[in-house]
């Protein structure tokens, strides 16, 4: 069925018995406390078909899910299943009513039995009313190889891989009698033979009428599986219709919010015009950074003066790019080394000792510590050095706080406001000021800003430009386009963890950016000074 | 990236009533000063030298461990083992008298080192949850300290050590005055020290705290051991008081009443901020409130109860502080 | 650049703390855990049952060298000791599995013991009936507290062992009263009767372990018990009655509680005031010597068994020695449970690292 001939044929009269979508959104909102996540959102699914969900962090993607499961209530607009008006207190009723989800991380019990797994809340009884464990073994035997998993069904969960894991949980929720089946990035862990797998259900889904919501950042995924998609930007709705009338370019534009008409460097962040002068030797050289799902071969170089834009999608691993470089994450493999010497153990206290400091992407879960003042959030990493016999000199931290809140502009009633009551903007300029107290020779941000106001963002790009003219080398990961050809030098492009292309000099356009993001056509990647020798042999 | 994170719609606060912030931040104190007031006019003898001497005699224990305490669950931790930390230091004093009495300290606060050591060790190398690293030296404390005492209850003569528990500055008895100096220097302490405010902060956000480059696990062995020390320096003056050495009953539940001096002084389980004043007022409460029971002939019982609704009272006001 | 000279001293001044934090490369066995290896096999036999492979050869040896310890009457005293703190346990084993902890049992099973002696003047029904409405209320309360309003079940169920102890002193004028329980009635006998020698309370305990082994195992509600200790965010995400089962759990800990305490009260012919204290404690320790873990979703009733027997058995082994005083006993206790605890703690990173996101 072609869905715009649906929604004619509803609009021209009641007469026409047209089956009602399988489920339906109408105008739905959410607000959470000073964030509108979704704002007046609309959203049909047909019976039978693959529907993508896409957009960037923020566009509200978790949340319509989340209410189409039933974990959250709407704040307005009205949920139907079958043309039925619905209401779902919990996720409980939402399952009960046929509406299955995958969520992105495995969400079973890892230390039950695989079996145990795939029937919890449902097991099947013998005459005593207890479980039968042999036909629930049996039967979850059965249902698992449909699914291309050969286990024993009593082996517990966490045992499996990653990919395993992520069946087992498809298999429940299949085995629910779903209408509905919604996947939140069912593939991010899987590999490549787990994916076919997974699209072979799919295609068994939709043969039996059964409707599946597919989130993914990855391209060829959606392209490969979907029929229709929805667009979302910033909680709201911002396009749907048929997958093969866009294309890609087209796509990651309207995520992206971007005309793909080629827009030169007009002067709508607060980056200045001139690029810097960038020092010959890098300060710090990463090759070859490794770990197993997420990074997969990544080579950088990072010289004083330059600011260097990491660009990807989602789960791209520029994110984990960036902690790595700065002692958070754990590495399979890879090397880096900062001023010339190679970092044996590299942890967060040594990154810091040696220089490098990382503004995470998530500001409450690993940045700021909300019941302290803003005073001891900006002091925080440099105690050691504003104490003496580790009695902290109040002098000398009010000194140093007073100067980064004037020269960063931090609006808080006093240096003893809770950092937690700061607004978005203001948490992201402690946490800045946190760094710079530090004197530090690199300076990685992650998504600086993300979720801060208008005026906060334009002193932060101000600021970062400026860091960057007085020598610092700055590695800038950022989702917003603009943001990226402006501020930045030079931009790697990231994708599956490796290193997609670099733009240097004229190549950084938001056309070759986008191109180079919808994996178009290479964006001539050209050696620079970067070595992109990242193996893309195993996606 | 998208997590999905699972939100445990399934709690619901009972109700969504915040409690005025004033209460929050000084009810303890509030409560403390009704007590008092409450006895100044409805309670014979009670604002008396003696009788506050006394009842500030009996809480200076509590507050002492409490202290430590407060730390402790400053980092989102609790320490189960500081009754038998008392016990072990109790029992070690005695046999160490012979060699002078700053040698017999010296090895009983040590004692307490240790123990808060293998606590620390456990909690934050191993990664152990708080609460199973400290039960197993709550069990095994107690049975080293009776060991060590080969089960008897020792009487101490040394004079020095009786003068500890009995002597007094001012007219201050002395072991009030350390419980005082050990409130001051554990406010200093977590107010202007580089390693209190890493304390707070490591409580706060744990891995905020690691990516600014804090040394986690040190800092929480050392709150570990200070805790530890504190709990073997009263159980030294608990011991000096009763001019005993009595390890098998020293400092019995003695986790229960500093844990409840903590949470009722407002310090929040969940960590990431430290009361000090608020923990001695706790500790207050809760000694004010069974002799003011006591004194008006109400049993002990319904001290007991009237304590259980008040640890669920502050708890709860607490808890709506913190949510989300 | 001029903010950044604020710190006014050179950089070399203070050096940052060196940080023992991270593991900088590979942390060592990070090898993927997608294969059931042998070892791996003996590891999670040795979790989840290492109480009895160390209880087994522990009684053999102690059969040989100590005489008095291989006899009927020892065997038969050991576990009539054992059973109520075997009773006790399986309760806390339940809350354990979902993640919570119940430190009220010790106040509860006094509690229960004073409540059976007050109710056995009329009766055997009365003397079963009384503890169990009053100690399940406790147990209720608690749930109410954690699973609905939230609260930390640390702090609310230390509340209540105040509580609990509170109205124990209540009831008995601040301890002066013990309730008796009368002579040779059928209550008593509850307590004190025997098959075969072995007595009723052993016999009570084991069929609870059997039934409670059996919910546990092979019904609904006892996977719900073992999903939200594994995960209660996936637990909810599956749509699983979380909070009823919480709730339950904390009640049948006050029941199971309250019952050790009522039949304890019948043995010992009147309601023990002091009784009890610090018994939570041991339970816990019980029930994670046990293999149960405390961080919940794993742990089985068999284990809690033989880790209350494991206990036991040890405590009269020091008792046998004679030597020995026995304080001796906690501090072998407190070792084993650091035994336990610590290469659990290895055994489960061990498992759960191929888990791991």
């Amino acid at each position: 069925m072609k869905p715009p001939e649906a929604a004619a044929s509803a609009a021209a009269g009641r007469q026409s018995p047209a089956p009602p979508p399988v489920l339906e959104a109408r105008g739905v909102s959410k607000h959470f406390p000073g964030v509108v996540a979704l704002d007046d959102v609309s959203f049909t699914l047909e019976a039978g078909e693959t529907h993508a969900l896409v957009g960037e962090n923020g566009a509200g993607k978790s949340t319509l899910i989340k209410v189409l499961t039933g974990v959250h209530r709407p704040d307005g607009g009205e949920l139907r299943l079958s043309g039925q008006e619905v209401h779902f207190a919990r996720p409980f009723e939402a399952q009960q009513a046929g509406i299955s989800t995958i969520y992105q991380e495995v969400n079973l019990v890892p230390l039950l039995s695989v079996a145990r797994n795939v029937f919890l809340g449902r097991e099947p009884r013998n005459r005593f009313r207890l479980i039968d464990f042999p036909r629930m073994n049996s039967e979850a035997a059965a249902l698992l190889d449909g699914f291309g998993v050969r286990v024993d069904p009593r082996r517990p969960l966490h045992t499996l891989g990653v990919g395993a894991q992520q069946m087992v949980a498809l298999a429940r929720a299949v085995s629910v009698n779903a209408q509905v089946v919604v996947m939140d990035e069912p593939t991010s862990s899987l590999e490549p033979r787990e994916v076919e797998t997974l699209f072979g259900v799919i295609a068994d889904l939709r043969r039996q009428g059964i409707a599946v919501v597919y989130v993914s950042h990855r391209m060829d995924e959606l392209y490969r599986v979907c029929d229709r998609v929805t667009v979302l930007r910033d909680g709201r709705h911002i396009h749907t219709g048929d997958l093969a009338e866009l294309d890609r370019m087209q796509l990651v534009s309207m995520m992206l919010g971007r005309e793909i008409t080629e827009v030169r460097r007009h002067g709508v962040t607060s980056f200045s015009q001139e690029g810097h002068d960038v020092e010959r030797r890098p300060v710090l050289k990463a090759e070859g950074l490794a770990r197993r799902h997420q990074l997969d071969g990544i080579s950088l170089n990072l010289h004083p003066g330059e600011v260097l834009g990491l660009g990807g999608l989602l789960g791209s691993g520029r994110s984990e790019t960036a902690k790595a470089l700065a002692g958070a994450l754990t590495l399979d493999a890879g090397k880096i080394s900062i001023d010339g010497s190679v970092q044996r153990r590299h942890s967060s206290a040594s990154a810091i000792r040696a220089g490098i400091s990382l503004l995470p992407e998530d500001r409450k879960a690993e940045g700021v510590v909300p019941g302290l003042s803003v005073r001891e959030n900006i002091v925080l990493a440099a105690l050691p050095r504003l104490s003496r016999a580790g009695i902290v000199s109040r002098g000398r931290q009010d000194r140093i706080v007073e100067i980064f809140m004037k020269r960063l502009r931090i609006k808080a009633s006093s240096p003893e406001q809770k950092v937690g009551e700061l607004s978005g903007g203001n948490q992201q300029k402690v946490l800045l000021a946190r760094w710079l107290c530090l004197e530090p020779k690199v300076l990685l941000l992650d998504e600086p800003t993300r979720g801060i106001d208008v005026g906060a963002k334009a002193e932060v790009q101000a600021l970062i430009d400026e860091l960057a003219q007085q020598g610092l080398a700055v590695l800038l990961i950022s989702s917003d386009i603009e943001e990226l050809i402006e501020g930045a030098d030079r931009i790697l492009v990231l994708r599956s963890g490796a290193s997609a292309g670099e733009l240097t000099g004229d190549q950084v356009t938001e056309g070759a950016l986008l191109e180079a993001l919808a994996d178009h056509s290479p964006a001539a990647p050209e050696a620079g000074t970067t070595e992109n020798a990242g193996e893309e042999a195993a996606r | 990236m998208t997590t999905t994170q699972p939100a445990a719609t399934a709690e619901r606060p009972l109700s969504k009533s915040r409690a005025p912030a004033w209460f929050q931040e000084y009810g303890v104190y509030a409560a403390v000063a009704t007590l008092l007031v409450f006895n100044a006019f409805f309670t014979e003898h009670f604002l008396t030298v003696d009788n506050l001497r006394t009842q500030l005699i009996q809480v200076a224990p509590i507050v002492i461990v409490a202290l430590g305490m407060a730390l402790v669950i400053g980092t989102e931790g609790v320490d189960l083992s500081v009754g038998s930390a008392m016990a072990l230091s109790a029992a070690l004093l005695p046999l160490y008298l012979g060699y002078g009495l700053v040698p017999a300290l010296f090895i009983a606060l040590l004692a307490g080192a240790a123990v808060g050591a293998v606590n620390g060790t456990l909690v934050s190398v191993v990664g152990l949850q708080p609460i199973v690293a400290t039960l197993a030296l709550f069990v095994g404390g107690r049975g080293i300290a009776l060991v060590v005492a080969d089960g008897q209850l020792k009487q101490i003569t040394n004079p020095d050590v009786l003068a500890l528990g009995t002597g007094s500055f001012l007219g201050v008895p002395l072991v009030v005055l350390i419980a005082g100096v050990l409130t001051l220097a554990v406010a200093f302490l977590v107010q202007r020290t580089t390693f209190g405010r890493q304390v707070v902060a490591i409580g706060g956000n744990r891995s905020a705290a690691a990516l600014a480059g804090l040394p986690v696990k040190r800092v929480l062995t050392g709150v570990y051991v200070l805790c530890g020390v504190l709990a073997a320096l009263a159980g030294i003056l608990a011991t000096a008081r009763l001019t005993a050495s009595d390890p098998s009953s020293l400092g019995n539940l003695m986790e229960l009443s500093a844990i409840t001096a903590v949470v009722v002084g407002g310090t929040p389980l969940s960590g990431g901020s430290i009361r000090v004043l608020g923990t001695v007022a706790g500790a207050l409460l809760m000694q004010l409130l069974t002799a003011t029971l006591v004194k008006h002939n109400l049993p002990d019982s319904t001290a007991q109860m009237a304590q259980a609704v008040i640890i669920i009272i502050a708890v709860y006001v607490a808890r709506e502080r913190r949510s989300r | 650049m001029k903010l950044m000279s604020a710190l006014g001293s050179p950089k070399t001044a203070a050096p940052l703390p060196s940080a023992p934090l991270g593991k900088g490369g590979p942390s060592p066995g990070s090898a993927p855990a997608s294969q059931t290896s042998g070892k791996d096999r003996l590891a999670s036999f040795l979790q989840s049952q290492g109480a009895l492979a160390i209880l087994i050869p522990l009684i053999l040896i102690s059969s040989f060298i100590y005489p008095t310890f291989a006899t009927l009457d020892n065997a038969r005293g050991v576990t009539v000791q054992a059973s109520f703190l075997a009773i006790v346990a399986l309760g806390v084993t339940m809350v354990i599995i979902t993640g919570g902890i119940d430190l009220s049992v010790g106040s509860v099973f006094a509690l229960g013991g004073v409540l059976a002696a007050w109710a056995s003047q009329w009766g055997m029904i009365p003397a079963l009936l009384v503890p169990l409405a009053v100690c399940g209320a406790i147990g209720a309360v608690n749930g109410l507290l954690i699973a609905r309003a939230g609260m930390a079940p640390f702090i609310v169920t230390l509340a209540s062992l105040l509580g609990a102890r509170g109205l124990l002193l209540a009831i008995t004028d601040e301890g002066a009263t013990t309730y008796l329980v009368p002579k040779d009635s059928a209550f008593a006998t509850l307590g004190q009767g025997s098959i075969w020698g072995f007595g009723y309370p052993i016999l009570i305990a084991l069929a609870l372990f059997g039934v409670i082994g059996v919910v546990l195992q092979r019904t609904s509600f006892g996977q719900t018990v073992f999903a939200v200790g594994g995960s209660k965010d996936a637990a909810t995400l599956m749509g699983l009655p979380v909070a009823r089962v919480r709730m339950t759990v904390y009640l049948m800990s006050g029941l199971l509680a309250g019952l050790a305490g009522a039949i304890n009260a019948a043995r010992l012919s009147s309601g023990v005031t002091i009784i009890g204290v610090g018994m939570e404690l041991d339970a816990i320790a019980a029930v994670v010597i046990g293999g149960t873990l405390l961080i919940g979703g794993a742990g089985s009733v068999s284990g809690t068994l033989w880790g209350v027997l494991l206990l036991a058995v040890i405590q009269n082994l020091i008792n046998q020695i004679g030597s020995l005083n026995s304080s001796y006993q906690s501090v072998v206790s407190g070792g084993f449970l650091i035994l336990v605890v610590v290469s659990q703690r290895y055994l489960t990173a061990r498992t759960r690292r191929g888990a791991a996101p």
